[in-house]
């Protein structure tokens, strides 16, 4: 009596998929723009307006687009990790300064440090909303060609920084 | 004259109000279409709740977003086909027929179909099975239904 | 020291829960009177155990104890004592607690109303219900007990979510949880006699008044849930196809299939195995619906927070559960007779029809829900499934089980003629179908959705009239007539209205809600399906822990008073969470729904606000209180009072 026993292989089946399902970030959405082109754009310097930085200034290097904003709490975490990382002169990191008051985003700066090579603001988050933001912090990174390789939503941490980033900075680096 | 007083009196209230409020939206058109796609696009950064519906900074600049598009003649399809792009499929509540949706879609009519031929077929199976009984008259139902109560 | 009571009053009770779980069993199995007797004893002990248990965490919420981990962080001395008490299921190791304690009131419910039962059935039946409480209480000892202490305490709580700071509910998680905990007395019921080997129409008619109360429950429970998303979340919706909802609404489904087909089962003995595994998948889709909300594997609004750990132990326990119950079904089932014999058409084979479409509703739900999930783990990526598939899928499989549903009330048992039932309805089938063309002109817009809503909800009226009036008329008089009828017949006919009330509802509030979203400075006026709204102004009041504005908006209709409305948009003062508390003027056509948006940033006292007109949308809320009070009238017939009336013949 095969039918029988039918119920309890679909439910065998059913709880492969619930175990597996269990360790899912839910949260996390996966970019699309993972290996795709860095959208271009030109935005202002947050420290000096009138000069506008473009990704395509960094042609040729590899750079990390870390996205942070003074509101935003998960950044006051991974700020004293990415000094220290911008200590190290190891990777360039871009900041960019999303849907925030320039004068906050200087104060943060001033009163925390400032790891980034430069920083550029998005005032009205046009460009975040060209790269896929949705939760600050993001940290993108970007190899010689412009192409991004890799995004991370949330904050940097020791372990995803030593883990994920750097080695893949290192491998972009080398090629 | 004095009907001409009076329902100036009667008026009298409605000069009083301020004003007429004003849609919040420049456009109540292109409001109207707006919020009816962003009821298919899922708020990323809340838990499951379309765009439409929340009230997270994230939903309110993918409105604008949509808002700005669509006065700039961007179609529905174009818009949803942006936001793709940028943040994935995921973003999609209503997931558009393809390969990997195929299963999703067709399930519900597959199973009834699977599920009324099963029973069609049980009962047909039945009746073949199960030799007439035995008909009890009315009388004897009769009595059995006094018996039981 | 009371909270360690509280503790230890869950281990005390599962060791009850444990022997319960064992002894009534084995003394089933081998006929031992004694091993049998000792189950109702201890479903006493349990539940008063479970009810301490309760009690000492109720205790330390009301006294703020915050040296009590679970209490800082889900309450407030600010808190009014009102939501301290249901602070108590505000968070996961709580909630998992009202579902033991209500599963040991249901445990003992069972003990109490089964004298009629055969011994060996009442063992096997508390027997089962011990071990679905012993996995429930391992679980919250092991990764999840309410009562782990804060050291050093916390000066105050972190405060109730102010979403759940709310009148509904404080009542919705306990009349949600009382069905799916209820549905486990029709599982009981199902193992046991799979375990008896004896499924019989006996059975089902055992089962049928206990599955039957937890339908009530979780028809009562999801209805609520509803209305608080309607006004509370301030968008005026009032149903969004979360998985949790979900979760809710899968068992509330195949219930609604089980007590239809324990129908045909106890009639005609018919379709028993099938009725076997409703019973089953009815409470396995409860436990499921545990397990989403607590292990985080789905996004939802609702969802406690996600743990992998207690994931793992929910799933271990499912696959006990189910596997098991599975696999004794497949063991079992072929065993079981066929039953009476009934045509092909006929009531019995118009309710089976019926389950298959509630199942495979329900089986849409289930695949809508967790196909996300699916995709992930095969690797295919990430996407969402939300309102639109729902909607899509669920509508087409309403159309024939709304159809059957106006049917099977005027069909016959056992063999119906085609062209006789034909004649009986088509009346009512024409007489619906015109009103439904005709009305949506009265209501100045016609649309194909409208006319086919009106006529699904008519038609089950026409139909109940079809069935009604042959019943009323003829020799005796009226009341003696009204009289003759069983209470479960009127049971039947008010669950059915009730569904008619609520389609009615969903169509009119979809077809004609009318929707302004203005800027309006204080004295201007906004016009909405013939009311006025003049908005009069936010002044701020402080509540017990929240700051709030408070709008006032005067309506009127032509000129004349109709009500004023106070929507408010509260600040609560420990969280900070800001929230929107529309103003209803509910009606028995429309409700009137405003709600505040936020301050107009540089205009002075101006502010966004919300106005809606919802057209019959409390016939929503109405008709699941129908449904729940028809459940209630078919439980309270006689015929599951029959051993009352054979004790006292006998005396």
């Amino acid at each position: 009596m095969i039918r029988f026993i039918l119920p309890f292989v679909i439910f065998v089946i059913l709880s492969v998929f619930l175990y597996k399902g269990l360790g899912r970030d839910t949260r996390e959405v996966p970019s699309p723009l993972v290996n795709k082109a860095a959208p271009a754009f030109v935005l202002p310097k947050l420290s000096e307006p009138d000069q506008k930085f473009s990704p395509a200034d960094m042609k040729g290097k590899v750079w990390l687009l870390n996205v942070w904003a003074s509101w935003c709490g998960a950044c006051k975490d991974e700020h004293p990790i990415l000094m220290e990382l911008s200590k190290q002169n190891i990777v360039h990191i871009i900041g960019l300064d999303y849907k925030d008051k320039r004068e906050d985003g200087e104060a943060t700066l001033q009163r925390a440090g400032d790891p980034y090579t430069l920083t550029i603001s998005d005032v009205d988050g046009k460009v975040g909303f060209d790269y896929g933001v949705y939760g600050v912090p993001e940290t993108y990174v970007i190899d010689k060609q412009g192409v991004i390789r890799y995004k991370l939503i949330g904050a940097v941490n020791p372990e995803n920084l030593t883990q994920t980033i750097l080695p893949l900075v290192k491998e972009l680096q080398a090629k | 004259m004095r009907y001409l007083l009076m329902a100036l009196l009667c008026l009298m209230p409605m000069f009083a109000h301020a004003g007429e409020a004003q849609d919040i939206a420049d456009d109540p058109v292109i409001e109207k279409r707006m919020m009816q796609l962003a009821e298919k696009v899922r708020c990323l950064v809340c838990q499951s709740e379309p765009v439409s519906n929340s009230h997270s900074d994230w939903s309110k600049d993918v409105r604008q977003i949509m808002r700005e598009k669509m006065k700039a003649g961007a179609t529905d399809q174009e818009i949803m086909d942006l936001l793709v792009e940028r943040f994935g499929k995921s973003v999609l509540f209503d997931p558009p027929v393809d390969k990997e949706t195929m299963p999703l879609w067709l399930a519900p009519f597959v199973l009834l179909l699977l599920g009324s031929a099963v029973l069609i077929y049980q009962l047909r199976k039945r009746k073949s099975r199960i030799a007439d009984e035995p008909s009890i008259s009315a009388e004897d139902a009769q009595r059995a239904a006094d018996l039981l109560k | 020291m009371i909270p360690e009571l509280g503790h230890f009053s869950l281990i005390v009770a599962l060791f009850l829960a444990a022997t319960l779980g064992t002894l009534p069993i084995i003394g089933a199995a081998r006929n031992n009177a004694v091993l049998m007797g000792v189950a109702r004893p201890l479903a006493y002990g349990q539940m008063l155990l479970m009810s301490m248990a309760f009690a000492a965490l109720a205790y330390a919420f009301l006294n703020n104890d915050f040296s009590v981990l679970y209490v800082a962080q889900h309450s407030n001395s600010q808190l009014p004592a009102i939501y301290r008490f249901s602070a108590i299921w505000g968070g996961h190791e709580g909630s998992l607690l009202l579902w033991a304690v209500l599963l040991s009131c249901w445990t003992a419910a069972v003990a109490m109303f089964s004298k009629h039962l055969p011994q060996e059935m009442v063992a096997r039946v508390l027997g089962v219900m011990g071990l679905i409480a012993v996995g429930f209480l391992l679980f919250m000892l092991f990764t999840s007990s309410p009562f782990d202490r804060l050291l050093p305490a916390a000066l105050d709580g972190r405060d109730l979510n102010p979403l759940l700071q709310d009148p509904g509910l404080v009542i919705h998680p306990p009349m949600l949880y009382m069905g799916y905990v209820g549905f486990s007395v029709a599982f009981a019921f199902a193992i046991a006699a799979l375990l008896g080997g004896k499924l019989d129409a006996t059975w089902a008619r055992w089962s049928r008044p206990w599955t039957t109360v937890a339908w009530v429950f979780m028809t009562i429970g999801i209805a609520l849930g509803s209305w608080w998303a309607y006004y509370e979340l301030g968008w005026g919706g009032w149903w969004f196809w979360d998985p949790v909802e979900n979760a809710s609404f899968m068992p509330w489904l195949l219930g609604t299939a089980l007590i239809h087909s324990l129908a045909v089962t106890e009639k005609r003995g018919a379709f028993k195995s099938w009725t076997v595994l409703l019973a089953i998948a009815a409470f396995s889709l409860s436990l499921l619906g545990t397990f989403l909300v607590r292990s985080g594997v789905l996004t939802s609004v609702h969802s406690f927070a996600a743990d992998p750990k207690r994931g793992i132990f929910i799933l271990t326990f499912l696959v006990l559960v189910i596997g098991a119950s599975l696999l004794l079904f497949a063991w079992r089932a072929p065993k079981i007779g066929l039953g009476g014999k009934f045509d092909a058409l006929s009531r019995e084979s118009l309710l089976l029809f019926n389950n298959v479409l509630l199942s495979v509703a329900s089986a849409s739900v289930f695949i809508g829900t967790l196909y996300p999930l699916f995709m992930d783990a095969l690797g295919y990526g990430k996407l969402s499934v939300g309102p639109p598939y729902f909607e899509a899928v669920f509508v087409p499989l309403m159309i024939p089980m709304v159809f059957m549903m106006g049917l099977g009330p005027i069909a016959r048992w056992k063999k119906m003629a085609l062209p006789d039932l034909a004649k009986r309805v088509q009346w009512a089938f024409g007489a619906a179908a015109v009103i439904a063309v005709l009305l949506p002109f009265v209501g100045g817009k016609w649309t194909p959705m409208i006319a086919l809503g009106l006529l699904l909800g008519l038609w089950i009226i026409a139909s109940l009239v079809v069935s009604l009036v042959p019943r009323l008329t003829g020799a005796g008089t009226l009341t003696q007539r009204i009289r003759k009828q069983s209470l479960s017949y009127y049971g039947m006919q008010l669950a059915h209205l009730g569904v008619a009330l609520f389609i009615i509802g969903v169509t009119l509030v979809k077809g004609y809600e009318t929707e302004r979203d203005v800027r309006m400075n204080v004295d201007d006026v906004v016009h909405a399906g013939g009311y006025d709204f003049q908005f009069k102004g936010v002044t701020e009041k402080e509540g017990p822990n929240y700051v709030a504005g408070i709008g006032r908006v005067v309506v009127s209709k032509d000129g004349k008073p109709v009500t004023e409305l106070f929507p408010e948009k509260r600040q609560y003062n420990v969280s900070g969470m800001p929230l929107t508390e529309a103003a209803i003027e509910p009606g028995f056509i429309r409700d009137l729904y405003v709600s505040l948006g936020e301050p107009i940033p540089e205009a002075d006292g101006a502010w966004a606000v919300r106005v809606y007109i919802k057209p019959f949308i409390d016939w929503i809320w109405l008709g699941c209180l129908f449904m729940a009070l028809g459940g209630v009238l078919a439980i309270s017939d006689r015929r599951y009072r029959i051993h009352k009336q054979t004790k006292e013949q006998a005396a």
